[in-house]
């Protein structure tokens, strides 16, 4: 177990750096995503499906693609480089705030995709007779759309959580392998594998499959016990 | 008053519906399914915006320039499905609407659920109520929120026979006891029957007749007389009860009715007597079962089937009294050679009192 022995503070860092970066991306897209996700599910124009499907990219785009553009649009000569200079940095890039920029494209489609199912599967009728009780449209939303569509905001959560603490691509494409900065979970376990610390490598990647099992169990219960009720 | 008018085009299909109603009392909106009564009715409430004027009660809701929205309109709604919100109890449902704060909520709430027979479920999940009890809820919801207009669209459509039976006097009673006017779709003329004042007739997007609904089911030049279950609702009056028979005798403008009664009838009540359950005589039938004699007038006549004659009668010597329909075959309509003005006595073999 010697390798773990110098590994120790780096694995803490680089969990405590991940669980930074989920949920701050997690809180980010719950507060973007929703609205978001109740205007793809209500409006009836034509190109909302556009905006959707941009939104949904990333589920099949390769990360690096993905990457690729990020670094360009947050480097210096990107709008991400002009935000930086805002606060005297020259660039957004190999950051932390990149990161969470990165990671909220990255994971949106996770996110906002059960809200707006959660809110398609409502339909009109509770809003309808809502409105005849006569509640304004945005109390009819907190105390009625958004109490039903309860498990979409969990599994939305959840999944947006768990991805986020998954990404490796674009993480590494817009990140690098900064520790205490950009060194994420992920990441950590590739650079323990080229340097042979197999131990590390070890402990962070069973972590992170005991850790995917339990997020798909939760997500699977809440969606059982909340459909039913 | 209520006054409406709305036109729209969904489709192949054309609304173009006006008509005006008291503002109290039931008015039905009956039709086949499809007419356009639904989207009538979700006009008025403003969950669909359609061309046109709708005024309540002096206030304008909609006309050229202005639109109030659902939430803004004073009205109740009752959905064909209870719609309740599930994820709220009975008693959460029933408050949902009921205006904050207001020192009148407790009395008003209490008042419902007793009205509603609601008392034993209010901590209940609407998941865990019958179709019956569900229906209840909804209606109770809707008047706690104080509307000036109930609207109801067929609510008791999804509920099957015993169950309807559960609930109709219930909306009896609302009728009794709220002055407050309601619009009730229903494509069921036994309910119409039993539950309008005035009654509103659509065909294919348009209003063909609005009247009292006596004086439509009367009027020989709409469809209503045609069918085979053609009847006329007479407004009545309760006068005395033979419990040895189980009969009450009614008054109703014109003449008097005996018709069978589980227990002494008082006030204001509702019979209905079924055209083919009415035949005709030109002389007193003086020794026969049939209970209820009337002198009446012919008023109007038309054929309405294959040899089949659909009279109208108006009640008394005069005919000035209620209408009544009359079902007889054209072979005895010639053979007694009845026609228009003749005074004859109606024999009614059943009356029935719905409430």
């Amino acid at each position: 177990m010697s390798s773990l022995d110098g590994a120790g503070d780096d694995i803490g860092q680089a969990i405590r750096l991940t669980l930074a970066l989920a949920s701050l991306t997690t809180v980010i897209l719950l507060l973007l995503g929703t609205p978001l996700a109740w205007w793809l599910s209500r409006s009836r124009r034509w190109w909302k499906e556009m905006i959707a499907t941009a939104l949904a990219m990333p589920l099949v785009l390769p990360p690096t693609v993905l990457g690729f553009y990020l670094l360009l649009a947050l480097g210096p000569q990107g709008p991400g480089g002009a935000l930086a200079s805002l606060w005297g940095a020259r660039t957004l890039a190999f950051s932390f705030p990149g990161l969470v920029i990165g990671s909220v494209l990255y994971s949106a489609p996770f996110v906002v995709q059960p809200i707006r199912n959660a809110f398609d599967a409502i339909g009109e009728r509770p809003l309808e007779v809502a409105a005849t009780l006569r509640a304004s449209p945005w109390r009819a939303f907190w105390t009625v759309a958004a109490p039903l569509a309860r498990a979409g905001f969990l599994t939305g959560a959840i999944l947006g959580f768990a991805h986020t603490v998954g990404e490796f691509g674009v993480v590494l494409m817009i990140g690098g392998n900064i520790p205490g900065k950009t060194k994420v979970l992920s990441v950590a376990i590739f650079d323990y594998v080229e340097t042979s610390q197999w131990g590390a490598a070890h402990l962070l990647a069973g972590g992170m499959v005991v850790f995917s099992f339990c997020v798909i169990l939760a997500t699977t219960l809440i969606e059982k016990r909340m459909g039913r009720a | 008053m209520i006054r409406l008018r709305f036109r729209d085009r969904l489709g192949a299909f054309a609304l173009d519906a006006a008509f005006e109603s008291p503002a109290q009392g039931v008015t039905a909106l009956f039709g086949p399914s499809g007419c356009g009564k639904t989207t009538v009715l979700r006009c008025v409430a403003g969950l669909h915006r359609a061309c046109g004027f709708c005024a309540v009660g002096g206030e304008v809701w909609q006309d050229e320039r202005s639109f109030r929205p659902a939430h803004l309109r004073e009205i109740g709604f009752v959905f064909q499905e209870a719609s309740l919100f599930p994820h709220l109890s009975v008693r959460k449902n029933l408050l949902y609407g009921a205006p904050r704060a207001d020192p009148d909520n407790a009395r008003r709430f209490a008042e419902a659920v007793d009205l509603l027979g609601l008392a034993a479920l209010l901590d209940r999940a609407p998941g865990r109520l019958s179709g019956g009890e569900r229906q209840r809820v909804a209606i109770g919801r809707a008047l706690l929120s104080r509307p000036k207009l109930l609207l109801m669209d067929e609510p008791l459509s999804a509920l099957d026979r015993l169950t309807k039976d559960e609930i109709l006097p219930f909306l009896e009673r609302l009728h009794q006891t709220l002055a407050l006017p309601i619009f009730y779709v229903s494509h069921d003329m036994g309910e119409v029957e039993r539950l309008a004042d005035h009654l509103v007739l659509m065909r294919e997007g348009r209003v063909v007749a609005a009247g009292p609904l006596a004086q439509l089911q009367a009027d020989p030049a709409l469809p209503l007389i045609g069918a085979p279950e053609a009847a006329v609702s007479l407004d009545a009056v309760a006068e005395s009860y033979d419990p040895a028979y189980g009969t009450a005798t009614f008054r109703v403008a014109g003449g008097m009715f005996r018709a069978p009664a589980a227990a002494a009838p008082a006030g204001r009540r509702r019979l209905r007597v079924y055209a083919s359950d009415v035949s005709l005589a030109r002389v007193f039938p003086s020794q026969s079962t049939i209970d209820n004699v009337l002198p009446a007038r012919i008023l109007d006549v038309r054929e309405t089937g294959p040899h089949q004659m659909t009279a109208v009668l108006g009640l008394g010597e005069d005919g000035a009294g209620a209408r009544l329909l009359a079902r007889v075959s054209r072979r005895s309509w010639e053979m007694l050679a009845l026609a228009p003005g003749l005074s004859v006595y109606a024999q009614v073999k059943a009356v029935a009192l719905l409430r």
